[in-house]
């Protein structure tokens, strides 16, 4: 697929994630919009994962930490054929198996996740069976940059860089809003790729929206040899709808029928644009 | 052979369970251990020098040793991961919640130096909160074992078992309960006496005094049943019915808060199947625990064979009505 192809995706699943979270009257807009990017890349272009080799031990793994953008990836891996996408008319709803944070349950998901700081070590340790085994997968995990607040993330990234695992790809949706407002004026993490580098990570930054420079960057993980890579992905919280972007209200905002309709008629010019 | 409970000293739990775990990875290198700077207090010593590659230490860190535990367990190991059980079931509770039992990622929990084994060194250390937490908690098995032969087969089982199960233990040496033949199942009680005046229901460390208060008991002309109830979670319900329906009265007896933990499980049974039996929850009270080492918390608090037969004989003998409120 061409990076346009891929540019047209990412519109895509942006008019279909809001679709769904309309449809629930729930869900985590904003940070799905800044993170489907990533996404987009992972499965379209980097892991070497599909609904026929779910099972095979050799998999990659992408374990999504920062869960609440579940959204995001209900799209994509419904695109990539992991479940007919129809089945997420029922997300959130009474029985689905689409609830508001990723599970099992769903086929393509590695690990139930929503409580932040809880993927990094389950990464670890997938990681790490993978260099017992000398069963060359890798394992990617998607945090939120407000999730770095937890303490674990710390811990894992020690393990990480302690067992020497360049076959973990950490990637920080670095969207500088939390529920509350800025990540900086909550408890601030800067100086954020200095720390990450300090607990033993390679660090590299990126344009989190930029499937070209995504694309490159992560085509040559690892970045240094018996060390964690570690990506910081300068994103925008609620990406591509003006009126979502960079604004804390749409952490879980969820658009009434107005800002719906001009939130899609937004997507459908983007796409015709790029079409053109 | 005539074998007498509690008429020989064994190893401690703790000891059984290293030795046992060490012949299991011997046997399969995809055992692993897991640690939080703990192999000493979990006498994995003699394993990581016998098997290193099949240790992996992740520092004091217990959210990263159970989340760390949960992806190996993924990708198919068969991960023990070992851990005081004061820091592993309470530091780490959300991680054995989403990451192990939410998850269905099928990690043995390891509660070493349980319960108050950690004695006079304060309650930062003890685990009375741990069943209560844990019972609460969807998909994991409990098992609190109470000699070396129920800690043997507990930690043999949880090698074969598909979804998460916590074994807890502590490290004071234990008589043997059972004979060497005795039949070992996770959820099904091992019945130690036989008796139709009381029935004792104990768990872990509490068993052995519980032994020591029937036969004080029995002197006296009662007869006393025990039952090691050393899976807690699922409940040998079958056990607990059946000694309402038999024995006039019951003690439980469990190193842990008396809230939430073995004896109220076997309460709410009870209730639930109409049995209206004088019933008492032996074990540590909800207040500022008591400064001594395990055994003279067990003392203050009447977990020992004297205090518990004191327990069994005032609920036989009180005038009360079972319907009056004490």
């Amino acid at each position: 697929m061409t990076d346009n192809e891929l540019y047209l995706k990412s519109i895509q699943y942006r008019i279909r994630l809001l679709k769904y979270i309309k449809m629930a009257g729930a869900g985590h807009t904003g940070g799905s919009l800044s993170c489907v990017d990533i996404l987009n890349v992972f499965y379209n272009r980097i892991l070497n994962v599909t609904p026929q080799t779910l099972n095979d031990p050799g998999r990659d793994r992408y374990i999504q930490s920062k869960g609440h953008s579940v959204e995001a990836l209900y799209v994509v891996l419904a695109d990539r054929g992991f479940f007919p996408e129809k089945e997420l008319e029922t997300l959130c709803g009474y029985g689905s198996d689409y609830t508001g944070h990723p599970t099992r349950k769903v086929k393509g998901i590695e690990h139930n996740t929503g409580g932040l700081g809880h993927g990094l070590a389950f990464s670890v340790g997938v990681a790490l069976a993978s260099k017992l085994d000398h069963i060359a997968y890798r394992v990617f995990t998607l945090l939120g940059d407000g999730e770095l607040a937890e303490g674990s993330n710390w811990e894992s990234l020690m393990a990480a860089a302690h067992y020497q695992l360049d076959n973990l790809c950490v990637i920080v949706d670095r969207n500088s809003l939390q529920i509350t407002g800025k990540t900086e004026d909550v408890c601030g993490l800067e100086p954020l790729a200095q720390k990450l580098a300090a607990f033993g990570g390679e660090v590299r930054m990126v344009d989190g929206h930029n499937i070209t420079a995504l694309t490159e960057m992560l085509g040559t993980l690892p970045f240094a040899e018996g060390k964690p890579s570690v990506v910081i992905a300068r994103t925008i919280k609620g990406k591509g709808i003006s009126f979502m972007e960079n604004n804390p209200k749409w952490h879980h905002g969820v658009p009434d029928e107005k800002q719906y309709e001009q939130a899609q008629q937004e997507l459908e010019a983007r796409l015709a644009e790029i079409k053109s | 052979m005539n074998f007498t409970p509690g008429a020989e000293l064994g190893k401690a739990n703790l000891e059984v369970f290293a030795e046992t775990l060490l012949t299991l990875a011997r046997r399969n290198k995809n055992v692993l251990a897991v640690t939080s700077d703990s192999r000493g207090s979990g006498k994995l010593t003699p394993y990581a020098a016998a098997v290193p590659e099949q240790l992996i230490e992740v520092g004091i860190a217990e959210q990263n040793l159970v989340g760390v535990a949960a992806g190996l367990a993924s990708t198919g190991k068969i991960v023990y991961a070992v851990s005081p059980a004061s820091f592993l079931t309470a530091r780490a509770l959300e991680q054995i919640k989403n990451d192990v039992c939410y998850s269905d990622h099928p990690v043995k929990l390891i509660g070493i130096s349980a319960g108050v084994s950690y004695g006079a060194l304060g309650s930062t250390h003890h685990a009375i909160h741990d069943i209560a937490v844990l019972r609460a908690i969807n998909n994991i098995t409990i098992i609190v074992p109470a000699d070396n032969l129920e800690t043997t087969e507990a930690i043999k089982a949880a090698a074969q078992m598909s979804h998460p199960v916590y074994v807890r233990f502590g490290k004071r040496p234990m008589p043997h309960l059972h004979p060497l033949d005795a039949s070992f199942k996770v959820g099904k009680s091992l019945q130690i006496r036989e008796g139709e005046d009381i029935a004792f229901i104990a768990t872990g460390e509490t068993v052995y005094p519980a032994l020591k208060a029937a036969e004080e008991m029995e002197q006296s002309g009662y007869s006393c049943r025990l039952i090691s109830m050393h899976t807690i979670k699922p409940l040998d319900i079958e056990a607990v019915i059946r000694a309402a329906e038999e024995c006039r009265a019951i003690v439980t007896a469990e190193e842990h808060r008396t809230a939430g933990g073995l004896g109220e499980a076997c309460a709410a049974v009870l209730i639930g199947a109409k049995k209206q039996v004088p019933f008492k929850i032996a074990g540590i009270p909800d207040e500022y625990t008591m400064t001594g080492s395990q055994l003279e918390i067990f003392e203050h608090y009447g977990l020992t064979g004297p205090g518990l037969a004191r327990t069994a004989i005032n609920l036989l003998e009180s005038k009360k009505r079972i319907d009056e409120y004490e």
